[in-house]
């Protein structure tokens, strides 16, 4: 009797501490998304599922740019992150470890200061604009600040080692005498790769997709640092709404909105990549 | 396949040898130091025949064997495969396939896209793959398993799979190094006889690498063993067995025991050497050999060749005594050790045909005798004065 227990005694600090710190917090979200009022007066459970509908249609186009944003973010972190994986995996040789604690170096200051750092470099007179706008390369009146592209930048360099990590970590997997049968067996460098070392890496560069398109989605300070009104983000507005208009339940629906078309996103993702017949069709 | 004529040809290539090395050296470097693993080796293996390199682990049989396929490049020296220079020429345009001791089957693929790998990347037609698979796959015994994947088979399955995977593209050599290292006994041994029966099938040119000398002498037309990077002897099966080249040879293949002594006279071919009263050993000189009186030599003489006599034997042959110091009966024979009056210690097997009993116990005066034909002066004697 003891022995079947032990295994859910051991869990039993982790499941307190997701139950007080998650789950609690989560009903209380929700049950403050389905409520009325205002900061003063109180706020009363009424199951006003408007605040769902009307939070839509008033910020469809904020949670679509979102997505939006998410879907560019990611991209740019797996164009960037591919190739800097696999020469660490491959050629960095014994310095793997040195190479793979330089590309996190950034990442022990704090995620605001490095996002403000970015808007330094980036700004219209700064170290590079500035510097090329006096070599006369660029006009007077060129800018990157405030632009989707600055927010698209911030965002993939902020979440590029949660790419860079799951590939590094895939690809180090791969036997390399796996590959030599493949130059064995006629394979050039390029269909070696093609047909076994990306075949055999995609679940890292799935898990990498989860890790940094979850966050991109949901983030708000690169778009309110290096972005302008244009560039806002739902998550941008949940914020506003809580800590600038404390419409608590307008926040809280908006919140378990974007969460719920994450994890669809997700659910759908896993079902449609997550098959073995995908890494078969692209060995083939 | 075309793509490897691109080297100079060295004549015509139905009578050329599969696999020819010629003065190949190879360094690595490794911590700043220079290792050299293989010390100028020079051999041809012919065409269809099954060609063992033999030598203790790290002697450089592996080396030896990515040189051949392509995955490095000898420091010194050339390969040619049937007479086509390919030093340079990379993996994939050398028309050797290689089955790993690790098989290295890709994960990700059915056994069927494994198999197809080396067809597809030729461009092979897609009814032409089909039909060289379901061929190749009946040939290793897997019809009806195109669909598992690798980390669903057994060992054995797997090293099979590893070989159809290679021979289904017919290359013109296949290097195999150490298969059956990762089997277990009983299933190496029918793989052994497995892999015989596939290569007379399919009739293609075998290298194969292995540290097993019973390996080596079961299965092939010819062994090269190897020592420290350097070739020590090459020879069928039964000229290794019974005409060790060296020290060496003689003792990484079978039991053999090793002798020495004085030489008395050589007459007629012959180096008597000479012990107590009535003891002597003859070796047949080998052409080339050039022994003198009293020069001190060492011969080999196989544990089988030797019989045990418990009275003086007659003839002109080799014998001497000892006591015996251990018998161990091992059923269809029986195992002797003996120490010579000159202090050697001999192992001697005999087969148990018709005797009930074991011919001498512990600690019994004996006679070893054994015909001079079998018995091998072995170092570099001629390169003595
Ligand atoms: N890539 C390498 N770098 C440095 N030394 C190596 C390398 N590969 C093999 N060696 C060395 O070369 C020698 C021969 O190795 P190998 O050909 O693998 O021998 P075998 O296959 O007979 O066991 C060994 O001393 C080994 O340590
Ligand atoms: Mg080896």
């Amino acid at each position: 009797m003891r022995r079947r227990l032990t295994p859910y005694l051991m869990i039993l600090p982790a499941g307190l501490w997701l139950v007080v710190f998650f789950a609690v917090p989560l009903i209380m979200m929700a049950s403050l998304s389905l409520q009325q009022g205002n900061l003063v007066d109180g706020f009363q459970q009424t199951f006003h599922w408007q605040n769902y509908t009307e939070g839509l249609s008033t910020y469809g186009d904020k949670v679509v740019r979102s997505l939006w944003y998410g879907l560019l973010g990611t991209v740019a972190c797996i164009v960037i992150a591919y190739p800097v994986a696999y020469w660490i995996a491959f050629h960095a040789g014994d310095r793997k470890s040195t190479y793979l604690f330089l590309l996190l170096l950034p990442f022990f200051v704090s995620f605001i200061l490095r996002t403000v750092s970015w808007k330094f470099v980036l700004a219209d007179n700064g170290i590079v604009l500035g510097t090329l706008k006096g070599w006369g390369l660029l006009p007077e009146g060129f800018h990157v600040l405030q632009t989707s592209f600055a927010v698209i930048a911030g965002l993939a360099y902020n979440f590029l080692p949660f790419m860079v990590l799951p590939i590094y970590v895939a690809l180090e997997r791969i036997d390399y005498r796996v590959i030599e049968a493949a130059k064995d067996l006629y394979a050039g460098r390029v269909q070696a790769f093609v047909r076994v070392v990306l075949p055999l890496s995609l679940p890292g560069v799935f898990a990498g997709v989860i890790m940094t398109f979850v966050p991109i989605s949901a983030d708000y300070v690169n778009a309110a640092i290096l972005g302008g009104p244009q560039n806002t983000m739902i998550g941008n507005v949940i914020q506003t709404e809580y800590f600038n208009n404390s419409n608590y339940p307008t926040a809280s629906a908006l919140s378990f909105t974007l969460m719920a078309i994450l994890l669809v996103g997700i659910f759908l993702y896993a079902r449609v990549l997550g098959t073995k017949d995908v890494l078969e069709a692209a060995g083939r | 396949m075309t793509e490897t004529q691109d080297a100079p040809a060295r004549g015509d290539s139905a009578t050329l040898p599969a696999i020819e090395l010629a003065g190949v050296v190879k360094d690595y470097q490794s911590h700043g130091e220079t290792v050299r693993a293989v010390k100028g080796l020079d051999l041809t293996i012919g065409e269809g025949e099954f060609f063992s390199l033999l030598g203790p682990s790290g002697c450089g049989k592996t080396t030896t064997m990515r040189m051949i396929a392509g995955f490095e490049e000898p420091t010194e020296g050339e390969v040619f495969l049937h007479g086509q220079k390919v030093t340079g020429v990379p993996a994939h345009r050398r028309d050797v396939n290689m089955v790993f001791q690790s098989y290295a089957l890709f994960p990700h693929m059915s056994v069927f896209e494994n198999v197809a790998f080396g067809l597809r990347r030729k461009g092979v037609e897609r009814s032409e793959i089909t039909r060289r698979v379901g061929e190749m796959l009946e040939i290793v015994d897997l019809a009806g398993r195109e669909k598992r994947r690798p980390g669903q088979m057994s060992g054995g399955q797997q090293q099979r799979v590893a070989l159809a995977r290679a021979l289904v593209n017919r290359p013109r050599a296949l290097l195999l190094d150490e298969p059956l290292g990762a089997l277990d006994l009983k299933l190496r041994q029918q793989m052994q006889v497995e892999l015989k029966r596939i290569q007379r099938e399919v009739g293609v040119t075998f290298v194969y690498v292995t540290h097993d000398q019973g390996e080596a002498l079961t299965m092939s037309d010819r062994i090269a063993v190897m020592n420290d990077g350097s070739l020590e002897q090459l020879g069928t099966p039964r000229d290794i067995y019974e005409h060790p080249a060296s020290k060496f040879v003689a003792g990484f293949i079978g039991t053999s025991n090793l002798l020495s002594g004085e030489v008395a006279e050589v007459a007629d071919g012959r180096a008597v050497l000479a012990y107590g009263p009535g003891e002597r050993i003859v070796v047949p000189l080998r052409e080339g050999t050039a022994v003198s009186g009293g020069q001190h030599v060492e011969l080999t003489v196989r544990p089988e060749k030797i019989e045990l006599h418990t009275e003086p034997p007659a003839g002109d042959g080799s014998m001497i005594r000892g006591t015996v110091s251990e018998v161990v009966y091992l059923g269809t024979s029986t195992n002797y050790q003996v120490v010579t009056s000159a202090g050697a210690d001999v192992v001697v097997f005999t087969q148990n045909v018709n005797s009930a009993e074991d011919i001498a116990a512990r600690g019994d005066s004996v006679w070893l005798s054994w015909d001079p034909r079998h018995s091998y002066l072995i170092g570099q004697i001629g390169a003595t004065p």
